[in-house]
């Protein structure tokens, strides 16, 4: 259902990046820097509690005529833009949850590896997998 | 095999040399390089289309039905002959391959040949299995005994025969490199050891096999090389085979074990302790292995991905990585074999497997994590929901471990359960339409459930958390107290979800209420008509009641507002309340056409609070006005035990009256509903969304059910007021009939 999903570390670029080929992947790559303001605009609007207050959860960013960006921040800053299409309507607010909480807890999972160094592109087979998944459910 | 084996052992055949050329041109040896499986196979045919005399041409071998099988001459004792009887053998398999099984015990003619015969036979069951088998255990020279190879004959012959023609794998590759001299056999003798018992990874590749692994096998080791590359396969599938039936290339044979145990105690003395991450990591790095490769490994192996190896993981690990070493890819997903095994088998034994969830049909030890709710105690090995394919019903398994499907199995990944905002992100691997259609059924009667998937439903149903969808391990067992026996108690508080007001037993309305006032910003708005606050009037009284079951009921239905009345129970219970009501008030016409439309859950509240305030009219005041409070009471009342008692009072209502006939359809409908629990075939659908769509329908669906059902009991209350009055009315009328 995701169209485009990326990972962007703290420092704001990019971790993991991957959209369906259909398109033009450019043009998500730029919504995708383009949804890191509102991001970063949600953040401070919230930031000045504490961090626990925070929802992770940041729900539509901008919504363009075709489609749809859903952000999500962890604790450690690192954030999770999901692109999906404006089409799928049949696309709740909780479904979208439920996605970013898989993708949290793979890019968790991904973090437990002591093979992998914080920073470093992802390169795991599991969370690619799981991102093909939920990229490539019902469509 | 290779090239000088073949040659050799044509040699002891009569064929001239131009033929073994021709052979080997045509079956594309030459070509290749080296023989594969297919190349062998066809190489035979040839030699023996060759020895009958026919014309060398490929077609030959599809023309020539009743093809004899090669001859060849199996020698003695020398390498060559070795080769010779361990091709012959071989040859004999493969030439009969074609026609016949051959008989197992015809081979044994050749004692001397047995050990190749031992060597050829697993080889080429190795073969088709996983190129790791003859990491499992090397080596072992070729004079095994007989009564092994009768073992292995007997039992390969017919893992020979099924098994098709398979590509030459890089099992073979090594095999043809190693024959072509000894010192590449030393190699691939190396190659296919495990590493030796030293601490040094990086000198595991080079050094001779002289492993003390090899303590089962008294053979010395630096015997033939290539004969030993087979022999190894052989005698690791002998001996895998003398310990379990079972084949499995990736099993770790015990002397691999108690190496890696030995290994795993130089870093954490403790056995049952872990070794961290950043320990770990600086041991497997000496293995050379890029650290992608190692990365993988990781993941494949840190079964609870808690980042920290126990034995049975480290082993695990240690098995792959010594694989990879050897040139064998790594596996997508962890074979069962490696997985590590429940520490405390004995609770493990009577842990409920459930095969679906993870897909791994592995150990039974396996305890499906959905048991707790928390984050599993790291003795405990997590199924891997994962799912496996996109059927990630599974799997993910996010910890959905109730359904256990296979598929998906990366996917259905054991998740984590814990952590407070992260629920378990194990796929939703839940078997799909199983539980949607269970859901459907899943009024708010409680099912019997005695299965956790029911469980799973019944509290997906009842808990009007939207978010919950993907993850339901932790929440299986919460409201499997729920059952639909009108006697059982109630059923026990849900196990408290984190993020989740979900703690709040069945109490339909408290859920309701709790949720509303949690609801989630994402959530879709209410409804559009939110019922107005209890009020004492008639009218509005009735729906008194409700607007705390409509607000959660509403949120539940807005976030999929889809089609709950096309339950075809709905409907019939609508057809009751309309029944019930035209009893005591004949002018529900309306209602009941209200209520025959398939309706959004408020309108439907909206019909039945119109038919109870159309029952109140009917009524007197007083009545109205014990029913109003009676539903406010109600409303307010946990509905869980409500439902109970009414609905026995439903079942004795039955024998009373008549007009409690549609009491006694609908309890006819509501056992036809539960009896129908049971048949709800399980089965996994692979399609996510659907799930959640069906899910969310399903959740919709009870709640409207619920509220129904709660609706109906007042309408019973009322009844069975009325029929009070009625039969004190027949009294009194009675003494006049004896006049």
């Amino acid at each position: 259902m995701a169209v485009c999903i990326a990972v962007i570390a703290k420092e704001n670029y990019p971790l993991y990046i991957r959209s369906t080929p259909m398109e033009n992947e450019l043009k998500f790559h730029y919504m995708v820097h383009t949804s890191l303001d509102v991001v970063d605009e949600k953040i401070s609007a919230m930031g000045k509690a504490l961090v626990d207050q925070r929802e992770l959860y940041l729900g539509l960013l901008y919504p363009t005529e075709d489609y749809k960006v859903y952000g999500f921040v962890t604790n450690s800053k690192v954030k999770l833009v999901m692109v999906v299409d404006s089409s799928n309507t049949a696309l709740r607010d909780n479904e979208i949850r439920s996605m970013f909480r898989k993708l949290h807890n793979s890019y968790t999972d991904v973090m437990c590896n002591p093979f992998y160094n914080p920073g470093d592109r992802i390169q795991s087979r599991a969370f690619d997998n799981m991102v093909t998944s939920m990229m490539i459910q019902v469509c | 095999m290779a090239e000088p084996a073949v040659l050799t052992s044509a040699d002891d055949q009569s064929t001239d040399m131009t033929f073994l050329f021709g052979i080997m041109e045509l079956c594309g040896a030459t070509r290749l390089g080296y023989f594969g499986r297919s190349q062998f196979y066809i190489a035979l045919k040839l030699v023996a289309v060759a020895q009958s005399g026919f014309p060398l041409r490929v077609e030959s071998i599809n023309t020539v039905k009743d093809l004899p099988l090669p001859r060849f001459v199996a020698s003695k004792n020398e390498q060559e002959s070795r080769h010779a009887a361990s091709y012959s053998s071989d040859s004999e398999n493969q030439g009969s391959y074609s026609g016949v099984i051959p008989p197992p015990p015809g081979r044994g003619q050749v004692k001397k040949g047995s050990i190749s015969h031992d060597a050829v036979q697993p080889r080429a069951s190795a073969d088709q299995q996983e190129p790791a088998s003859p990491i499992v255990s090397p080596q072992q020279s070729p004079p095994t005994s007989p009564h092994t190879w009768r073992k292995h004959n007997r039992h390969s012959s017919g893992g020979n025969n099924e098994r098709p023609l398979a590509g030459p794998g890089p099992f073979w590759s090594p095999f043809g490199e190693a024959q072509s001299g000894s010192s590449a056999g030393d190699t691939v003798w190396s190659g296919h050891s495990p590493p030796p018992p030293q601490e040094n990874w990086v000198s595991f590749a080079d050094t001779p096999p002289t492993s003390t692994l090899l303590t089962m096998h008294p053979a010395s080791v630096q015997d033939q090389t290539t004969v030993r590359t087979v022999a190894s396969a052989t005698t690791a599938n002998e001996i895998r085979r003398q310990s379990s039936s079972y084949d499995d290339p990736w099993k770790i044979t015990d002397e691999q074990r108690q190496y890696y145990i030995n290994q795993f105690k130089t870093i954490q003395p403790d056995l049952n302790g872990f070794i961290p991450g950043s320990a770990a990591k600086e041991f497997f790095t000496k293995s050379k292995l890029p650290i992608l490769e190692l990365s993988h490994i990781w993941e494949l192996s840190d079964f609870d991905k808690d980042g920290a190896l126990t034995l049975d993981e480290f082993c695990a690990a240690f098995h792959l990585v010594v694989a990879r070493k050897n040139g064998y890819d790594l596996p997508e997903k962890l074979p069962e074999s490696l997985m590590p095994k429940l520490i405390d088998l004995e609770d493990a034994a009577d842990v409920g497997d459930q095969p679906g969830e993870v897909g791994y049909s592995g150990s039974p030890a396996e305890a499906p994590p959905s048991k707790s709710p928390s984050m599993p105690s790291l003795n405990q090995t997590w199924p891997e929901l994962n799912q496996s394919s996109e059927d990630t019903a599974i799997v993910h398994p996010v910890p959905i471990r109730m359904t256990p499907s296979k598929i998906h199995m990366q996917e259905m990944e054991l998740k984590r359960t814990s952590s407070d905002h992260t629920n378990p992100t194990s796929p939703l691997l839940v078997k799909p339409s199983d539980l949607s259609e269970e859901n459907k059924i899943n009024s708010t009667v409680k099912f019997a459930s005695g299965n956790t998937v029911d469980g799973y439903s019944s509290s997906d149903s009842f808990t009007s958390d939207p978010e919950q969808i993907g993850s339901n391990v932790t929440r299986q067992r919460s409201h499997s107290g729920t059952s639909p026996d009108n006697i059982a108690p109630p059923p026990p508080p849900p196990r408290p979800q984190p993020s989740h007001s979900r703690s709040s037993s069945l109490d339909m309305n408290r859920t309701f209420t709790v949720t509303t006032g949690q609801q989630q910003a994402g959530v879709v708005a209410h409804p559009p008509a939110v019922p107005p606050r209890p009020q004492p009037s008639q009218a509005p009284g009735p729906v008194a009641h409700r607007p705390v079951d409509a607000d959660g009921l509403m949120t539940h239905t807005s976030t999929s507002p889809q089609q709950i009345p096309e339950q075809p129970n709905f409907a019939d219970f609508s057809q009751f309340e309309v029944l019930a009501a035209s009893n005591v008030n004949e002018e529900q016409d309306d209602e009941a056409e209200k209520h025959a439309e398939v309706l959004p859950v408020e309108k439907a509240s909206d019909s039945a609070s119109s038919l109870r305030v159309a029952k109140a009219d009917s009524k007197t005041e007083e009545k109205t006005a014990a029913s109003v409070p009676a539903n406010v009471s109600k409303g307010t009342a946990p509905l869980a035990p409500p439902p109970k008692p009414v609905r026995r009072r439903l079942k004795s209502e039955d024998e009373l009256r008549p007009d409690v006939d549609e009491h006694t359809q609908k309890t006819g409908v509501l056992a036809a509903v539960l009896a129908s629990q049971p048949s709800i075939p399980r089965s996994v659908g692979k399609d996510k969304k659907a799930i959640q769509a069906s899910i969310r329908r399903n959740k919709e669906t009870n709640t409207v059910l619920a509220r129904l059902n709660s609706e109906l009991q007042q309408q019973l209350k009322d009844v069975l007021e009325e029929r009070i009055s009625l039969e004190v009315q027949l009294e009194q009328l009675r003494p006049f009939s004896h006049l």
